[in-house]
């Protein structure tokens, strides 16, 4: 086995030989070698987030038609590190009355809610951090940290803005949770297992063609989930001036910052290795590791992308059409589509490859329609007892 | 000791000492968050376990449901966040004394188990835990029925909340 075929395991052994030979125990060796591991992927990622920072500058600056930061460097390169040098040298004030060890901790538990999720992602065919039977539902627990870092931020602040903002958000993360669940759910009703490797493995086509609809969905849960436009209700600058990190200044609020950002890159990440084959494409990812973190990365660009694209176009929503939007629409729609892919799932069990796309995709578009139709009928009989019989035209 | 007693004893001091503080602490947001803290000790005893699909899930509905409606729960009713009224009732010695029996009666209970003093055996290659429990959750020979009992009586409690919440125009 060379370096070139799975790069993780040469470096680890030959990490791990020159520890023993310096006389250290095997296990602690071990441990050590684990430890720099992460150490290792922390550190890509946070570097990897400084440019993410420059990315959704320029994009955000390309969809509305400006220029975006270009003074620092070959096209704005180095203006990300001339803001992490402001936020660094910047004073960190904690306000009266806040409840310092929990105001502290909740940038830290944030940040930490988003580097977790990358203990499941598989980067290439050999290189994953922790190869857990259940990285799915992995996805949702350390979403349910991020959700209490924000509490904790809101609550600890001593503000009413970042109290109603933390309320906000909280009630975001937890209504989008279940359709989120259920989308998850999909991919695993396919490839038969909740492991993420193995359902890389089983996408053979992408899931994307056998479920647009839950697609579609997981995308829109990823994005209140993450707090972006349409759902950044919990930030409302025009009237909650910053929601949750309203008091928190200088490396603090950059934790913050940052964490949603890589959060954002994540679960574009997560798209694309739920719905478009992670690090497959054609053959390629086998020819080399690298190049199959380039397809990943690539993918995974492309769907942060998508969010860049959503949260730039949309208005913010009310909070209220946005519980409505969820509990009325989203999640009966999410449990709808679940059960009509189990069902379709069994009832194609011995088809072949062609017509069990074809049945799915097709099953997908069917009931998209019929929960459109009903949301259509709904909101018409809505709007009239709002508005009051139309009155009749006048004739010219 | 193995390493693995060592982490098993370090995560149980944790635990026990989060737990103490969920009932010593006088302010009531900090006693959830603390409660949080027990419920990830008991998540992290569940992965000693190799129980990895009950950890996650015990971090998805311990932490990310009930302790957050608890932290929202104790954040909608109390006026004020700094309250820091006594901590314990007059009932506190029969808290106390079911915990001091409890304990004793699983460990008098588990030391004349024959297993009491085994290390867990290695689990074969190619164990899948998570199909057996689904497996056993959803096959007529095993669990289908009590499984079945539990999901009708949280779908009764569901409707029963939405009844409950419903404003009657």
């Amino acid at each position: 086995m060379s370096f070139w075929n799975d790069p993780l395991k040469v470096a680890a052994d030959w990490l791990e030989g020159v520890f023993a030979g310096w006389g250290m125990d095997a296990i602690l060796a071990h441990v050590l070698v684990a430890f720099l591991g992460v150490f290792l992927l922390i550190t890509i990622l946070m570097v990897l987030d400084i440019f993410l920072v420059w990315i959704e500058r320029k994009v955000v600056a390309r969809f509305q038609d400006r220029l975006g930061p270009n003074r620092l460097g070959p096209f704005g390169l180095i203006q990300p590190f001339a803001d992490i040098i402001k936020l660094i040298i910047k004073e960190d004030t904690t306000p009266g009355g806040a409840d310092k060890v929990v105001y502290n901790l909740a940038p830290v538990l944030s940040m930490m809610s988003v580097l977790i999720l990358w203990a499941v992602v598989p980067i290439a065919p050999v290189m994953l951090g922790t190869d857990l039977n259940v990285g799915v539902l992995f996805l949702i627990a350390a979403g349910a940290i991020g959700t209490l870092s924000i509490i904790m931020a809101g609550w600890s602040s001593n503000n009413k803005f970042a109290m109603i903002g933390g309320f906000r958000q909280v009630a975001v993360m937890v209504s989008f949770e279940v359709p989120m669940l259920a989308m998850l759910m999909i991919p695993v009703i396919f490839a038969g297992s909740m492991n993420m490797n193995a359902i890389i493995d089983a996408q053979n086509v992408w899931y994307f063609f056998i479920s647009p609809l839950g697609a579609v969905i997981f995308l829109i849960a990823a994005i209140a989930e993450l707090g972006r436009a349409p759902f950044d209700l919990a930030e409302g600058e025009s009237e909650l001036v910053s929601g949750f990190n309203i008091e928190y200044s200088g490396m603090k609020f950059g934790m913050f910052y940052a964490g949603e950002l890589l959060h954002a890159f994540t679960f574009g990440g997560f798209w694309a290795i739920l719905f478009f084959g992670g690090y497959r494409f054609f053959g390629l990812e086998q020819v080399s590791p690298f190049l199959a973190i380039l397809i990943l990365v690539i993918k995974a660009m492309l769907g942060y992308w998508v969010i860049m694209w959503v949260r730039y176009t949309m208005m913010r929503i009310r909070i209220d059409q946005m519980l409505g939007f969820n509990w009325k629409f989203l999640t009966p729609l999410a449990f709808a589509l679940l059960l009509v892919t189990a069902l379709m799932n069994a009832l194609l069990a011995g088809a072949s490859t062609w017509l069990y796309v074809f049945g799915m995709f097709l099953a997908n578009v069917v009931t998209g329609w019929i929960a459109l139709e009903i949301a259509r009928s709904a909101t018409r009989k809505e709007r009239a007892s709002v508005e009051g019989p139309k009155p009749v035209e006048a004739h010219h | 000791m193995t390493a693995q007693q060592i982490i098993f004893l370090i995560v149980a001091l944790y635990t026990l000492g989060s737990a103490l503080m969920v009932v010593t602490t006088r302010n009531l947001v900090h006693a959830a968050l603390w409660l949080v803290s027990t419920l990830f000790g008991v998540a992290v005893a569940y992965a000693l376990l190799n129980a990895n699909f009950i950890a996650v899930v015990q971090v998805v509905v311990y932490i990310g449901a009930i302790a957050i409606l608890f932290i929202f729960a104790v954040m909608l009713t109390r006026k004020d966040m700094r309250d820091a009224g006594p901590q314990m009732n007059s009932n506190w010695w029969a808290g106390a004394l079911v915990a001091v029996l409890v304990f004793g009666g699983l460990t008098s209970l588990l030391s004349g188990w024959s297993g009491f003093q085994n290390t867990a055996a290695a689990l074969p290659s190619g164990f899948d835990a998570i199909s057996l429990l689904g497996e056993s959750l959803t096959s007529p020979e095993a669990f289908v029925l009590p499984f079945e009992v539990a999901s009708v009586l949280l779908l009764a409690a569901l409707v029963g909340a939405v009844y409950v919440a419903f404003n009657k125009k």
